[in-house]
């Protein structure tokens, strides 16, 4: 069953006002009935009473003589009463003396007469159906006998059931009118809820903030209609600035991802030709010099043939810039591919490769064991290499080296390092370590180009740690970083 | 090695002097047919302008490809020349500077039998010709002739 709560609004109206109404009537039916039967009753209750009277002032006498008859002719006269079931005249001591019942009843007059108490002959008693009443008969201030008699109520409840019948119709009739008039009311009070609930729950639904509720009449209702729709109104700007925030942020997106991405192309077409233009004109450089060296190494003397060799030198150190720049170049353009990468086995197989290169050194590799990180294989590998070869380079003057790869704390953070025994640098420097094409030594003391640890720091950079490095002439140096 | 003819596409004519220096000191001694653009490649390739009606039956035994050419450049010229039933077995080596790794997978994707990087070292530059006219000139065994398409 529906409870009332979850009843729609206009149902809950009609039902309240059918409600007010019936009640209203029902109390009112109630009042008049309970009325009517009271009064009924005390106007009954003065009539019986007062024949009462009658026959007892007119019983007196026949009491006294002892003349049953005269009371039997007096009580006959309550015939013109139709009300009167039955009435009896008793004497002083209780025993009936003279009686009367009503043509049609079936009683005997015994069972039809009201019982009598000697002891307290003044009384009356309405039951269901009927009233008992009794009264003493005086004579001389002296109590002679009682008087006593039946009355029918039966004319009041056919009265009631009139009234009750009556009451039913009018109350019919009146909840019809009630329903109607609840209606007519519903459609001024419920009509705008039930406009007001659709819209909101059509706003909800599709999302539509440019809806708008009817607005209708300045009560409550149409002030909730109204809020309700300036709410909307303002939701609905919101919207729009939002949405326009968001078109100029897509906007702005867009412009700078084609200023990127046209970056990016002058980019790669750049180190394009530079890989492809640069390096063709040292190809001749170096070719020739081998072809003068070659076919007319008798005309040059042992000077030009240093200063060719010069040539060539230079030509194959410019080609080495080329291809280290452009693997700068090329660490920040490829796209990161995020893996688990076992850093412990990559240090491992780099050692052993360096070891190969020169068989005859004495290098101690001390690798920490379960080294792993998330990252980028390959341009890790290229860190790794780059870091190993730095300390396998700076270690190759002394007879013996070690070479360290761990997981360390290092000026408050946890970091990875590759530290070595060898020329170590000056911390002076320490700020020069990093830019491209920047050296601490030079070419003829320790071949290089300057890029490598460039190229590491961007990798570290694109994993979003950070590097740094820690030495002192002589003693070697540690480099950490961080993922 | 009598008659097998190499292609030489390259548009420097420094690094065709010192190719044909490299070829000559490793004793290679077939001919050097040069083209010195992609569109004069494809010309040789099937006989039209300047080689029109040349005798298609000789192909080169192997065509050293650079990838920078004027007008056609090399990677087209791999494209066209596999898309042709004449051409569309023959070795091809590609010979260039670039090293981007866009270049090699396209250069692989489109059918190439082998990508080398010119050395900027001469020295580096002969011996890598000298294995290279090895392997194509006398190791490597064509695929046979494909008779219908050669008119």
């Amino acid at each position: 069953m529906l409870s009332f709560r979850n009843l729609p609004i206009k149902h809950k109206l009609t039902l309240l006002s059918v409600l007010a109404s019936c009640s209203a009537l029902i109390l009112a039916c109630g009042a008049f009935v309970a009325y009517d039967g009271w009064s009924f009753r005390q106007a009954m209750l003065q009539t019986i009473s007062t024949e009462a009277h009658i026959v007892g002032a007119n019983s007196a006498a026949s009491l006294l003589f002892g003349d049953p008859r005269s009371a039997t002719d007096t009580l006959a006269a309550l015939s013109a009463e139709p009300a009167v079931i039955a009435a009896g005249v008793y004497n002083r001591d209780g025993k009936l003396f003279a009686s009367y019942v009503r043509v049609g009843v079936e009683q005997s007059a015994e069972a039809a007469l009201p019982p009598i108490s000697p002891g307290q002959p003044d009384r009356h008693r309405f039951e269901a159906n009927h009233l008992d009443l009794s009264r003493p008969i005086i004579f001389q201030k002296e109590p002679v006998g009682i008087v006593a008699i039946r009355a029918d109520l039966e004319i009041m409840r056919i009265r009631q059931l009139r009234y009750i019948g009556i009451a039913v119709v009018v109350l019919f009739i009146c909840t019809l009118g009630a329903i109607g008039v609840s209606l007519w009311f519903q459609q001024r009070i419920s009509q705008p809820i039930l406009a007001l609930a659709a819209t909101a729950k059509r706003v909800s639904q599709d999302k539509d903030f440019s809806l708008r509720a009817k607005a209708e009449g300045g009560d409550e209702t149409g002030v909730l209609v109204e809020t309700f729709n300036e709410m909307l109104s303002r939701i609905q700007e919101q919207n729009q600035e939002l949405q326009k925030g968001r078109d100029e942020l897509e906007r702005r997106v867009a412009e700078r991802t084609t200023q990127l991405e046209a970056a990016n192309k002058e980019l790669e077409s750049f180190s394009y030709s530079v890989s492809h233009d640069l390096r063709a004109p040292l190809r001749s450089i170096d070719g020739f010099s081998q072809a003068l060296l070659e076919d007319y190494s008798d005309k040059l003397d042992e000077e030009g043939r240093d200063h060719l060799q010069r040539v060539r030198a230079s030509a194959l150190r410019m080609g080495q810039l080329i291809d280290d720049m452009l693997n700068l170049s090329r660490v920040t353009r490829d796209e990161m591919r995020c893996e688990p990468v076992d850093l412990t086995a990559m240090a491992q197989a780099i050692g052993a490769d360096l070891q190969q290169t020169a068989p005859h050194r004495e290098v101690e590799f001390v690798i920490a064991d379960g080294l792993t990180t998330n990252g980028d294989a390959r341009l890790l590998r290229i860190v790794l290499d780059n870091l190993f070869n730095n300390a396998w380079k700076y270690t190759s003057k002394q007879p013996r080296a070690r070479i360290e790869f761990g997981f360390a704390q290092n000026n408050g953070q946890s970091a990875y390092f590759v530290r070595d025994d060898g020329v170590g640098f000056d911390m002076a420097y320490a700020d020069k370590l990093f830019g491209a094409f920047q050296r601490l030594h030079a070419v003829a003391e320790f071949n290089g180009t300057g890029i490598g640890l460039a190229t590491v720091q961007r990798i570290v950079h694109r994993h979003g740690g950070r590097i740094w490095g820690e030495g002192k002439v002589d003693e070697g140096a540690t480099f950490y970083f961080t993922l | 090695m009598d008659n097998k003819v190499i292609l030489l596409v390259e548009d420097n004519p420094d690094d065709e002097a010192l190719t044909r220096r490299a070829l000559k000191k490793n004793n290679i001694q077939n001919e050097v047919v040069v083209a010195r653009d992609g569109a004069e490649a494809l010309d040789y390739l099937f006989g039209t302008g300047a080689y029109a009606g040349r005798d298609l039956s000789v192909m080169p035994t192997v065509t050293l490809l650079d990838l920078k050419l004027p007008k056609i450049d090399g990677l087209e010229v791999l494209r066209r020349l596999r898309a042709d039933e004449r051409t569309k077995v023959l070795p091809v080596v590609i010979l260039t500077s670039s090293k981007e790794e866009q270049d090699l997978a396209n250069g692989y994707m489109l059918g190439a039998n082998s990508y080398m990087r010119k050395p900027v070292d001469f020295a580096q530059f002969t011996e890598a010709v000298r294995q290279l006219g090895l392997y194509w000139l006398v190791l490597n065994e064509p695929a046979p002739r494909i008779r219908s398409s050669v008119k």
